[in-house]
């Protein structure tokens, strides 16, 4: 689960990490009142999306007088910002940070993330910060350190001062980013981070670090027992659609393709995908309705893959472990009658109670497409597709 | 003898008393396996299923000898009975859960470190179907009736494409020695490359399918084993073809965040170390069957 920069920015101030004054704004009128507030001669204002590359995607700007403040941030708010990373819709911009304007001496890049390697949090930093760590790992890959943390014994103070003087930092730096990186550490333990990202980390003229920006994501299996950071979810950062099929217990995660799937189990759904891909076509969704899936989970697995205008047929791939064949038969033919489907449906099933299922379809009258195997029912998908967006 | 179970290895089923835990044993029991006992705190000395059921591990490894634990415990209490199985002496654990936080893993795995090697548990899992030596036992939550009894074994972190590659083979009369999900969790315990070790050394296994996906550095460390030390023929798919980069596909660890993390990635990793990869995932059986036949005629 990802949150904005200012969330993360509290969070880590709140363990420690220095980072500039700023005021969180929802409107035009209260970005101007936060400028006034903060005083100086300088402000930056920045769009709060759950993305990276906000600066080149213009939601970041430096603003002299408050009333520039105000009417960038009037074009700022209700847009969808588009960035690198976003994808063409982009994401919607429903609140802003305003912050005083820091003098920057040098930018450092500073990392806590998951080695699923050493399976330890490590910290990855470098003295060249301030582009993203793809393009740093790329153009500056020697200056990038690498440290693993000892689940047992934590960050050591040595580990600490070692990165401190390899980043070419001296003086009265090195306490104050040791103090950095065991801030960032204990807020990724504590509160069950996947990564804590703060890039760039200056130093300001004056010599001193500071937090410009940060980025933090968690573990969603944590969640239940992080209330305060569940709190900070932010749905309309989220896709309508994944949002919905989370919330039915479905990961659901929406593709550029017209052929819907629902699959049980990550890894057949993927290769279902694969498959349709194989065949000619493209898939409209990744759809895994998980174990022991009820005729009312499969119906709502059709809304949601429903819910997609690009869907132009349905391909269901059920290998039933824990789940039974007869169950998720009786979830089409309901999803059919509920749903007052349209679209041709392609049904493959196999495993547990396979002859039941199949026998349902069959007496249900319906215009079904039942395949034995993998090959088949992707084949079926995209040709079916064909003929339909030629007719 | 297959490798992780067969028929005599006495199980432990922790959770037994749950809907689910009670359910799964009851079939792991009526598909030959040795079920020996089951561990719920708090309802030591009753009976479920006909096994004498105890309020910790250790009781249970002390009066039974258990040497399996399979755990059908939720999420949140996962990482404790995994340490309290391997604290209690269990030589191979099979956990099921999905949804386990990755810190309680990094815990986990720092745990079974403590143990010197001849005494330290093999954990399978989590977020995985289990371990099946079809017709001889099996620890998990796979369908049993899809598998042939034979002499190729499988690894993958997916189980229902695990089911996939079974079946593919059972149609083309392939058996299976064992089938081992290790899931797909970011953490998880036994690695390809480990399970790949054990397939190496069991006489009863002649070549190995095995199915890897997006994300991660296992399948690397795998194809690194395979041209250092295997000798027998390994097959393999690696699932995600069409998935794009940075989005997480289902399992927590099914995420392309790196280098050489891609479905391409690996392919190509795995075919330069002589890997034969089946070109789609409805070729799995087909390719394992084309590579015995190669190797027959060889």
């Amino acid at each position: 689960m990802d949150i904005h920069e200012h969330q993360a920015k509290e969070i880590l101030a709140g363990f420690g990490v220095p980072v500039p004054r700023g005021g969180v704004a929802y409107s035009p009128e209260q970005a101007g009142y936060r400028a006034r507030e903060l005083g100086g001669e300088a402000w930056v204002v920045k769009a709060q999306i759950h993305s990276g590359g906000r600066g080149e995607a213009g939601g970041v700007k430096l603003c002299k007088t408050e009333e520039e403040v105000r009417d960038y941030a009037a074009t700022l708010f209700g847009k969808q910002l588009v960035t690198k990373q976003t994808g063409a819709a982009g994401k919607g911009v429903y609140r802003l940070w305003v912050e005083e304007a820091s003098d920057i001496q040098q930018e450092l890049y500073l990392g806590f993330v998951l080695d699923r390697k050493s399976e330890r949090i490590m910290i990855v930093a470098s003295s060249h910060g301030g582009m993203e760590i793809e393009d740093l790992a790329e153009k500056d890959p020697d200056s990038l350190r690498r440290m693993i943390i000892d689940p047992a014994v934590g960050l050591a103070g040595y580990q600490a001062r070692e990165l401190a003087f390899a980043l070419g930092l001296s003086g009265g730096q090195i306490a104050q980013m040791v103090n950095v990186l065991n801030a960032c550490y204990r807020a990724y333990r504590d509160l069950d981070a996947f990564m804590v990202e703060i890039n760039p980390l200056v130093i300001r003229a004056s010599g001193d670090l500071v937090a410009l920006d940060a980025k933090m994501s968690f573990d969603t299996n944590a969640l239940y027992r992080r209330p305060d950071v569940a709190a900070l979810r932010d749905p309309s950062q989220e896709d309508p659609r994944e949002a919905m099929a989370a919330d039915h217990g479905l990961a659901y995660v929406g593709l550029d393709g017209d052929i819907g799937c629902i699959i049980n189990g990550a890894g057949l759904a993927m290769a279902t995908m694969d498959m349709i891909k194989l065949a000619g076509g493209e898939p409209a969704n990744f759809l895994d309705i998980g174990g022991g899936a009820s005729p009312e989970r499969v119906c709502t697995a059709f809304r949601t893959v429903l819910s997609d205008p690009n869907v132009g047929v349905i391909l269901v791939n059920i290998f039933a472990g824990i789940n039974r064949c007869d169950w998720i038969a009786n979830g089409v033919i309901q999803a059919y009658r509920d749903i007052g489907l349209d679209l041709p449906v392609i049904v493959r099933l196999a495993g547990t109670n396979v002859q039941e299922g199949k026998a349902l379809l069959e007496a249900s009258g319906l215009p079904i497409i039942a395949t034995d195997t993998l090959a088949e029912a992707a084949e079926a998908a995209v040709s079916l597709r064909r003929q339909n967006a030629a007719a | 003898m297959a490798i992780l179970i067969d028929e005599t290895t006495p199980v432990l089923v922790q959770g037994i008393s749950g809907r689910i835990g009670q359910f799964h044993a009851a079939e792991m029991i009526e598909h030959n396996t040795n079920v020996v006992a089951g561990v719920t705190p708090g309802k030591g000395g009753s009976r479920i299923l006909d096994r004498p059921v105890f309020n910790t591990v250790r009781e249970a490894v002390e009066a039974t000898g258990a040497q399996a634990s399979v755990m059908f415990v939720p999420p949140p209490f996962a990482a404790d009975a995994m340490m309290e199985a391997a604290d209690a002496g269990i030589q191979t654990a099979v956990c099921v859960a999905d949804g386990i936080p990755a810190q309680d893993m990094m815990r986990v795995k720092r745990f079974l470190r403590r143990y010197p090697r001849h005494r330290k548990m093999r954990l399978i899992g989590p977020n995985c179907a289990g371990v099946i030596s079809p017709g001889r036992g099996f620890m998990g939550i796979m369908p049993p009736h899809i598998y042939t009894p034979g002499r190729v074994g499988i690894v993958g972190r997916s189980g229902t494409l695990g089911y996939e590659a079974a079946s593919q083979m059972k149609a083309l009369g392939i058996g299976v020695s064992t089938s081992v999900g290790i899931g797909g969790d970011p953490i998880n315990g036994a690695s390809f490359r480990d399970i790949l070790e054990l397939f190496e050394a069991d006489p009863d296994t002649d070549a190995v399918m095995m199915i890897g996906e997006i994300g991660g550095p296992q399948e690397a460390e795998a194809a690194a084993f395979v041209r250092d030390h295997m000798s027998k023929p390994v097959v393999a798919y690696v699932a995600g073809l069409s998935a794009p980069k940075g989005r997480q596909m289902g399992h927590a660890g099914a995420i392309i965040s790196a280098f050489g993390e891609s479905a391409q990635e690996k392919v190509e990793m795995l075919n330069a170390v002589g890997i034969t990869v089946a070109p789609n995932p409805s070729a799995m059986g087909a390719t394992v069957a084309e590579v015995l036949q190669g190797r027959h005629a060889a």
